[in-house]
């Protein structure tokens, strides 16, 4: 088989370094709706050419280079042993060329481990095996500013007026996007996950956010909340930084799970402006990038 | 944009208002959570006695903070092995962690500037007016942009906080701001986040 350092390696480099196509696409559009001359618009504008800049000399988009977030797709017998291996030879290969930075520090001692590794949930790897013969690696970084402005609410939420359906899990976005402000580096990208427990929710409000920017949920009541919440966020006028403005939410994923009869929770993912998702498929020997 | 050179005098920061947007030139400092932590444990409340090399760095630090800025931002850096450093990507960090100490370290260094990234509260507002100082924002997540700003790494003390934790003395040239808050008692956080609040109960009402 085909060694796979260099190309895991490569896809990191690509996702700290260059952002996604479509993510780009709607930085662009969103400029034209800033006010010329406003802060939010200069703001984007430094984030454009910083997006530029990052893809030409090949250095991080945002110093911060988050968790790093494997999700792998294995054919049958593949052994997860060996592609763990390799991930993490990859990350440290990556972090001693500083595509990363060194991020994984011991909560309990406040020491930075220097080559991104930790305990087994750090890096974060998924493992599933597929039918068919591609093996798809995908990679996301999730920065620690927009994570800290993650919410869970269980509803009902009487405070908010929210009850347990589409209209109560509206409330309870909107007013995390509020709380948000621009802690998390807007415009943001809303990963929305409803129902689940707290653990499963929280996975899956990330793993909405691996879809692309355009992509609406395939049920028409969540692909049309979806477009309202993105609007209705818009409207709360905290914009890029929360300089004020016209853009705060670049779009919204939602997912619907399964949950218990006693619980109804809401889990929203913030994810910031610097939205690194990359994607890589080997089939035979030949490996590609998305 | 408005150009500043580092350090700062009083007028001039009296002369700034929330919105200006300015480009500053000079030497800075990064610190974040484990510096803010450490100056104010050792030599502000003095909860615990100082070690190994803290006294040699304070006395290094007393006159760049001195009218001085201090930047929150924890750095991708190159050049580790051969202490040739060069500042990679080094956007600004989220800077409302620091809200506990921040009011204390400006007055107690008679720090002028404070850049980061989400603005600060009520304390770092109250101790921008009594300094006077100010808030400067940087561009969140503009990573290789600002480094381009880092013309030279002048020096690096507490690197065993970790290299994002460490004190980085910078010299920059043009790096980008803008004044959230100011030595007037503006803030266009609590600005942005009151009429935020009151769009949201419009909409919560719908
Ligand atoms: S929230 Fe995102 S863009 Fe902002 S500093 Fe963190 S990783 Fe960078």
């Amino acid at each position: 088989m085909l060694d796979l350092k260099e190309p895991v390696l490569e896809l990191v480099r690509l996702t700290s370094t260059d952002l996604p196509p479509d993510v780009e696409m709607s930085l662009r559009a969103a400029v034209e709706q800033e006010e010329a001359g406003s802060a939010a618009r200069s703001a984007l504008e430094t984030i454009l050419k910083n997006v530029e800049l990052s893809r030409a000399q090949s250095t991080p988009i945002c110093q911060d280079t988050g968790t790093p977030i494997f999700y792998v797709y294995h054919p049958e017998g593949m052994s997860t042993r060996k592609l763990r291996q390799l991930i993490t030879e990859a990350v440290v290969e990556a972090t001693r060329k500083s595509y990363l930075r060194p991020n994984s520090v011991n909560a309990l001692t406040d020491k930075n481990t220097g080559n991104n590794l930790g305990d087994e949930h750090f890096p974060v790897i998924h493992f599933e095996e597929v039918e068919g013969d591609i093996l798809t690696i995908e990679l996301m970084l999730k920065g620690g500013g927009c994570e800290n402005v993650g919410a869970q609410y269980s509803l009902p939420n009487n405070e908010l007026g929210a009850g347990r359906d589409l209209a109560g899990v509206r409330k309870v976005v909107l007013d995390a996007v509020q709380k948000a402000q621009g802690q998390g580096c807007a415009p943001g990208i809303l990963g929305v996950s409803i129902g689940g427990d707290r653990g499963s929710g929280y996975a899956a409000s990330k793993e909405v956010l691996f879809r692309k920017m355009d992509e609406a949920s395939s049920d028409p009541s969540l692909a049309a909340m979806e477009q309202r919440l993105t609007q209705e966020s818009n409207q709360l006028g905290i914009g890029p930084m929360g300089f004020g403005g016209k853009t705060t939410v670049l779009s919204t994923k939602m997912v619907g799970m399964h949950r218990l009869p006693a619980s109804f929770f809401v889990t929203v993912s913030y994810m910031c402006w610097a939205y690194r998702r990359r994607k890589m498929i080997v089939q035979g020997d030949q490996v590609r990038y998305e | 944009m408005r150009e500043i050179q580092l350090p700062v005098s009083d007028e001039i920061v009296r002369s700034l208002k929330v919105g200006d947007a300015v480009a500053l030139t000079g030497v800075m400092v990064t610190g974040r959570d484990a510096v803010h932590k450490w100056l104010s444990e050792t030599f502000i409340k003095r909860t615990r006695p100082p070690q190994g090399d803290d006294l040699t760095v304070y006395e290094a630090l007393k006159p760049l903070l001195n009218g001085g800025v201090i930047y929150h931002c924890g750095p991708v850096v190159a050049g580790l092995a051969t202490k040739e450093y060069r500042f990679v990507a080094a956007g600004p960090t989220t800077s409302i962690r620091e809200e506990g100490y921040q009011g204390d370290v400006m007055r107690h260094f008679n720090l002028r500037g404070v850049i980061g990234k989400g603005g600060m509260g009520g304390k770092t507002l109250k101790a921008c007016q009594e300094v006077p100082g100010m808030y400067l924002h940087a561009i969140g997540g503009a990573a290789s942009y600002i480094a381009q700003t880092v013309k030279r790494v002048l020096g690096v003390y507490k690197l065993e906080f970790g290299v994002p934790e460490a004190i980085w003395v910078i010299e920059v040239k043009e790096f980008p701001v803008v004044v959230t808050m100011d030595a007037h008692g503006g803030s266009l956080h609590a600005e942005v986040d009151q009429k935020s609040k009151s769009a949201l109960q419009n909409l919560l009402t719908l």
